[in-house]
């Protein structure tokens, strides 16, 4: 038995605690990507954070190295496979500059429909699956909905769903179908609903609101020194985004808004990211009237040195089938020299650097990959937050594993 | 906006022309080649002059030139795409690195974002950056052998295959 005095010197004393140390994923079902945690954590406040990529490693540069560049457009695919197109439409776009390549009027309205539908896509399954992982089913089902229709537009259009595989070196696979404007109005009207299921639940929903609000805050000049671009930095209040600010395709011609945030917490990312559906889904409209004003054209650049001749012609001349044969069995040639080509891609700042030594093989593609940057700074936006709030900051980050691991 | 800057290089010329070795504008990619003994110095330049003004660092990557046809100079080079989001212009810099000693400056305290490029670059080429707070692999695991993007690596190599680990 104490004496009195050891009591008392005892209760006035701190309680011992230690930190401890708490691995999350690489498989975790709260997030979705395949990234490691190792938190270390004073009871539930974060107060380190490492975070441990590459479990999605697939040498994609390498693999580009070691093919023709046409080889590499598949590739691009999967890089952030949420919104396959976007990649496609990058890479094909360095390459035609270092080719000096314009391609024509329809091709590049079509390439700007399909970006738009895709990342549409990316957004409605970023919002989704935040809800899904903040344990509300619901609002994730309409998000998938939204996003099946989107994809059976991306069906229409290029016949794969998720890998699409439809922008090509100088053009597209092939124009769209006759039925597509009609179908693609009719989807827009259904996304649309869906949209307003979603507000309807989600907006202002007091759980959501709780856990979004306040967390994952950094201030704007901090993101611009980490290189975070997209959806994040706009909530923050910068309006940067490409298809304004550097115009490419057909983003000078149609009419659409670029939304941003104030306080820059993950509530103005969520808000941002659903204007920004919105605006996609004008976009797209706008694409539509575009394409059926010009009417039927072609979608491939007439360059022999990108584009094969035209079926009919191979079979029966002699020159056409040797530049049949040239250019399946060896590829484009891309004449020598450096160029970096930046979009905005649903995360941020996709760019691809290219270095060609004027042969058929690339000699470098590097993908600047926004996820990777994006997901950089995460633990300064968690430091001595709530364990809880890593969940809702890691949705909104969107680290996607194919685009930030490569 | 005109997405590259030649002004940009016209004002790098005046103010640190000793430490450029060459520039280009070809594409409208306005590129300089600069001194890897001076990068730093150049780097911050740039991000503090109210003209340049370059407050992102949008991309670092290397580029290895082995038994390229018609490179001179070191056999890597390490590449910055800057961005200025005031001014929103771009310019590339570029910095040779030799074989043998294969290193050079980082440049995290310049923009803390360039602390993860710089471990890739690291771990895919093998390019040590001095006085980088962290250099460990970041894609590959502690095992990997070798440095894969660099083109003397066969893409048929095998590696060591390592269990689980905490």
């Amino acid at each position: 038995m104490a004496s009195p005095q050891t009591r008392e010197r005892d209760l006035g004393r701190d309680l011992h605690s230690e930190n401890q140390i708490l691995n999350m994923g690489p498989s975790h079902p709260a997030t979705h990507g395949t990234v490691k945690f190792l938190i270390e954590l004073d009871g539930e406040t974060i107060v380190d954070l490492d975070i441990q990529v590459g479990y999605l490693h697939r040498g994609f540069e390498k693999e580009c190295e070691s093919g023709t560049w046409y080889q590499a457009i598949p590739y691009t695919d999967r890089l952030n496979y949420n919104s396959a197109i976007l990649a496609n439409i990058g890479y094909c776009l360095a390459v035609e500059k270092l080719l000096e390549i314009q391609t024509p009027e329809r091709c590049q309205w079509l390439r700007t429909m399909a970006g738009e539908l895709s990342r549409l896509g990316d957004h409605l399954t970023r919002c989704g699956a935040a809800c899904l992982e903040l344990q509300a089913m619901t609002p994730f089902l309409y998000g998938i909905e939204a996003r099946e229709l989107a994809w059976d537009l991306m069906e229409m259009l290029c016949g794969a769903r998720v890998t699409s595989n439809y922008v090509r070196i100088g053009g597209v696979k092939h124009d769209m179908d006759p039925g597509f404007p009609a179908r693609c109005r009719d989807h827009i009207v259904k996304i649309r609903g869906l949209l307003r299921d979603y507000d309807d639940v989600v907006t202002q929903n007091r759980i959501f609101v709780d856990r979004l609000r306040g967390t994952g805050v950094l201030p704007k000049e901090d993101l611009i020194r980490y290189g975070v671009t997209g959806p994040i930095l706009r909530a923050a209040g910068v309006p940067l985004d490409l298809r304004k600010d550097a115009p490419y395709l057909k983003y000078a011609e149609v009419d659409f808004d670029v939304p941003i945030g104030t306080v820059g917490d993950n509530y103005d990312r969520y808000l941002v990211c659903v204007e920004e559906m919105h605006q996609s889904l004008r976009i797209v409209e706008q694409c539509l009237v575009a394409l059926e004003k010009i009417g039927p054209g072609p979608v491939d650049v007439d360059d022999p040195r990108v584009r094969w001749p035209a079926k009919g012609r191979v079979f029966n001349a002699m020159e056409e089938l040797i530049q049949q044969f040239k250019a399946v069995t060896e590829g484009p040639m891309v004449p020598a020299g450096e160029t970096y080509h930046a979009i905005e891609s649903a995360n941020g700042e996709l760019g691809f650097y290219v270095v060609s030594d004027g042969s058929a093989q690339p000699w470098k593609v590097r993908c600047r990959p926004p996820s990777f940057l994006n997901l950089q700074p995460m633990p300064k936006m968690l430091a001595g937050a709530m364990l809880a709030d890593l969940i809702p900051t890691f949705d909104f980050v969107n680290m996607i594993g194919g685009e930030c691991d490569r | 906006m005109e997405a590259f800057d030649s002004a940009v290089l016209r004002r790098l010329l005046e103010t640190r022309g000793d430490a450029l070795l060459a520039t280009h504008a070809t594409h409208g990619d306005a590129t300089a080649l600069v001194d890897a003994r001076r990068i730093v110095d150049v780097l911050r330049f740039l991000r503090d002059d109210p003209a340049c003004a370059f407050d992102m660092l949008a991309d670092l990557c290397a580029v290895d030139y082995l038994r390229h046809p018609d490179h001179e100079g070191p056999r890597f080079e390490v590449v910055y795409h800057l961005l200025s989001t005031s001014h929103l212009h771009r310019v590339r810099i570029k910095a040779g690195v030799p074989e043998l000693p294969c290193q050079i400056d980082s440049c995290v305290e310049v923009w803390p974002g360039a602390n993860w490029m710089e471990r890739e670059v690291f771990d895919l080429y093998g390019i040590r950056f001095r006085d980088h707070p962290d250099l460990r692999r970041i894609l590959l695991y502690e095992e990997f052998e070798g440095h894969p993007l660099r083109k003397d690596y066969p893409k048929e190599r095998r590696q060591p295959l390592v269990g689980p680990r905490n």
